[in-house]
């Protein structure tokens, strides 16, 4: 896993160092006006979320875990059979533990500079729309030791996973005054290497894990969903019956009174 | 006794006579009888009215969901947060438990503030109903303990910073404050003692209080009786069997309409629960989705929305000490509302126009204020915030003025001493630097002021209370 990691860092530093020459605008800058978009969430969608587990486990899941989030529940949810749910789970070897890695802590804060976070609840911590915006913005910055930066994460310590599908860009924005303030306008991404997906591909590739991680944010959502209009159906037939039940009570109540109706 | 005891005859049914057997040992047909079936409550119970009871059942509610969370929960540092997660994803119905009991936090929150402004309405705070709204909100501060550290619990970003904020509160205190912070956390930084003993307070001891002071309320209610719509005593008109003409027995005909008030009390207590149990970050805060980290503050911290308002008036002065007596004055001041409106009519319904555009303006107050706490603290919301605080406690001066049919020159005076009071506050804090921002907000007090000390004097008319009703209305 470790080997795995450096690999990729030492590949990508090589990369974007040979890109220092080629992008003039590419030094760390805080941005301003950077829109999120909306995320393709659709917790209904089976093929979209075992897409988007497939995408965790190959992309994310060497520095990130999912440490409230059961491989059998996973299973369960993505209606996988024993043997799909088996090519998942390549690291671990029982069904029933959490979807953690071996990635140590305090090394990956040697590391990166801070431990990767757990994603249980990241798209309740940030929102879905965070997450599939962020995932997508990485740019060249040979400033940064990882050698990109993020334009919704200013100086993000997490190198771009998706560098090989998405390709490298880089950004081009513009100094303006903003209430009296010199700050960075985003204007736009050029990209820098092609990436082995199409750009239609690669958005789909990041919506499915977006949908996915959704999913493991709050994996009883859709039961909450589907149970609600039956509690909510019988509460409304309460309330009718509740109300029907008072205006026999009080009919008499409002014929004796003398200032009644 | 010997009225209320059922007598067992031989061919009485087995549960009348275990009524019976029941009755000669403990008074219970005659609690029944005194308490619901025989408590006669006004005939004009309106909207407002049905916000005690389900008071209640959301109290009912915090208690049942609170004991099942208690079962999964673990009140320790390393594993609270984990904890959550585990009775979210594990635990059977966790997820329903859970959202229960914080869409329930949020609710009685909702439903007590709704209940409180009712009082306002009515003038239920008055005579002799001076201890029940005492009671009641000496309920209003125990909720607020009780939800303050409740929500410590998930040991969330803004469940450590907001304990962190609020406890630091009481190092503002001159000279004993820094040893009565360590004393309350229990360590010199808000740590697993502060979470465990939280904890304690948290599911035993303020629910408790809680429970007692809620008997105690509804004791002293049911001893000097409703008040209504129309805060006419009903007990000044009896029939010939010695029954309030305008009331009738709280069952069956309250324990009805409440019946409904609960059925759409829950459809949109369900809706939340099972549609929008964050309520889009206002009910469960996004940053309480991570995990608390003392060494690194949330860019922004503040409370749950049923804080604000006070949170607001907290921050809205740069002296820290000056902030917290005008926090903590928000509150205590409300204990004292029987003594500051001692007009003798009750309902706003027939009191002067112009106490009702008050009433009216306090609620909007109170709204804003919420909503600027829920803001980040600039310079500007802390001056909005500033302004809108000076409302609020000139809401209980301009009170206290109507209430004794001020003279014109009552009017005058009142009008400036609070402008000299509110400009003496400007000067106390003048920034040069932010002079036009303090110019222009001035406006927001001064128009109060003038409409509710200087237009009275041009409309006479608009100070003129109604006649009331020697009986009950209804609509």
């Amino acid at each position: 896993m470790k080997m795995q990691i450096q690999t990729r860092l030492v590949v990508l530093g090589v990369l974007t160092a040979g890109l220092l020459f080629s992008a003039p605008q590419s030094e760390a800058i805080q941005l301003t006006g950077y829109p999120l978009e909306h995320a393709p969430i659709n917790l209904t969608d089976t093929a979209s979320l075992q897409r988007g587990a497939r995408t965790f486990v190959n992309y994310c899941m060497g520095c990130h875990t999912l440490q409230y989030q059961r491989w059998s529940q996973l299973g369960k949810r993505l209606h996988l059979d024993h043997q799909a749910l088996r090519e998942l789970m390549f690291l671990q070897t029982k069904p029933t533990q959490m979807m953690t890695n071996a990635m140590p802590v305090q090394e990956a804060t040697r590391w990166f500079g801070a431990a990767p976070p757990d994603l249980s609840v990241i798209v309740d911590q940030k929102g879905s729309n965070w997450v599939y915006t962020y995932l997508q913005s990485f740019y060249v910055d040979p400033s940064r030791p990882t050698g990109v930066n993020n334009a919704v994460f200013y100086r993000v310590a997490m190198p771009d996973p998706f560098w090989q599908t998405q390709g490298l860009q880089r950004i081009v924005y513009r100094r303006v005054r903003h209430n009296g303030y010199l700050v960075n306008q985003f204007v736009k991404f050029v990209p820098v290497t092609k990436g082995t997906l199409s750009p239609r591909a690669f958005r789909r590739q990041v919506g499915d894990l977006t949908n996915f991680l959704a999913m493991v944010s709050h994996p009883d959502e859709l039961k909450r969903i589907h149970l609600g209009i039956w509690v909510i159906a019988f509460c409304v037939v309460f309330t009718i019956l509740a109300y029907a039940l008072k205006r026999e009570y009080w009919k008499d109540v409002h014929r004796k009174h003398p200032h009644g109706k | 006794m010997s009225e209320t005891r059922t007598l067992p005859t031989p061919s009485a049914g087995w549960g009348r006579r275990l009524l019976g057997w029941i009755d000669d040992r403990f008074p219970l047909t005659k609690l029944w009888k005194s308490q619901v079936s025989e408590y006669y409550a006004p005939i004009n119970f309106n909207f407002w009215y049905f916000f005690g009871s389900l008071a209640l059942l959301v109290l009912v509610n915090q208690i049942v969901t609170g004991i099942f969370l208690a079962m999964s929960y673990q009140p320790n540092t390393h594993l609270a947060f984990g904890s959550i997660q585990y009775i979210m994803r594990d635990v059977h119905w966790g997820w329903l438990i859970r959202y229960l009991h914080t869409t329930g936090a949020s609710l009685f929150f909702v439903v007590i503030y709704l209940h409180m402004f009712r009082g306002l309405l009515y003038g239920s705070y008055k005579k002799p109903r001076e201890l029940l709204w005492i009671l009641g909100m000496l309920i209003y501060v125990c909720l607020m303990a009780e939800a303050f550290m409740g929500y410590l619990m998930p040991w969330g970003q803004m469940s450590y910073w907001g304990a962190v904020v609020i406890t630091s509160l009481f190092g503002a205190i001159p000279w004993i404050g820094s040893h009565l912070v360590i004393w309350i956390r229990g360590d010199f930084g808000v740590s697993g003692a502060t979470l465990n003993r939280f904890f304690a307070l948290h599911v035993v001891a303020i629910p408790l209080l809680l429970v007692f002071l809620v008997l105690c309320h509804l004791m002293a209610l049911h001893e000097v009786g409703s008040n209504n719509p129309d805060g006419i005593e009903i007990h000044d008109h009896l029939d010939e069997n010695g029954k309030p003409v305008d009331g009738v027995p709280f069952h069956p005909y309250y324990t009805v309409k409440d019946l409904f008030g609960v059925g759409v009390f829950l459809v949109i207590f369900a809706i939340i629960v099972f549609y929008a149990p964050t309520l889009k970050g206002i009910f469960i805060d996004p940053i309480n989705y991570k995990p608390a980290n003392f060494l690194q503050t949330p860019p922004d911290i503040h409370p749950l929305w049923y804080f604000t308002p006070y949170y607001a008036i907290l921050r809205s002065f740069p002296n820290k000490l000056f902030g917290v007596t005008a926090f903590m004055l928000a509150i205590v001041v409300l204990f004292f509302l029987p003594w500051i409106d001692r007009h003798p009519i009750k309902s706003v319904r027939y009191r002067a126009p112009f106490y009702r555009i008050l009433l009216m303006a306090f609620a909007a107050t109170f709204l804003f204020l919420g909503y600027i706490g829920m803001q980040p603290a600039t310079l500007f919301w802390q001056k909005i915030g500033l302004r809108m605080a000076e409302i609020y406690f000139l809401f209980f001066v301009t009170a206290w003025t109507y209430a004794q049919s001020p003279t014109r020159r009552r009017l005058l005076v009142t009008f400036g001493v609070c402008l000299a009071l509110i400009l003496w506050i400007d000067w106390r804090f003048y920034l040069p630097s932010i002079a036009s921002l303090i110019w222009w907000t001035l406006l927001i007090p001064l128009c109060y002021l003038v409409l509710f000390y200087l237009v009275p004097l041009l409309w006479p008319g608009g100070m003129r209370d109604r006649t009331v009703p020697t009986r009950v209305t209804l609509r």
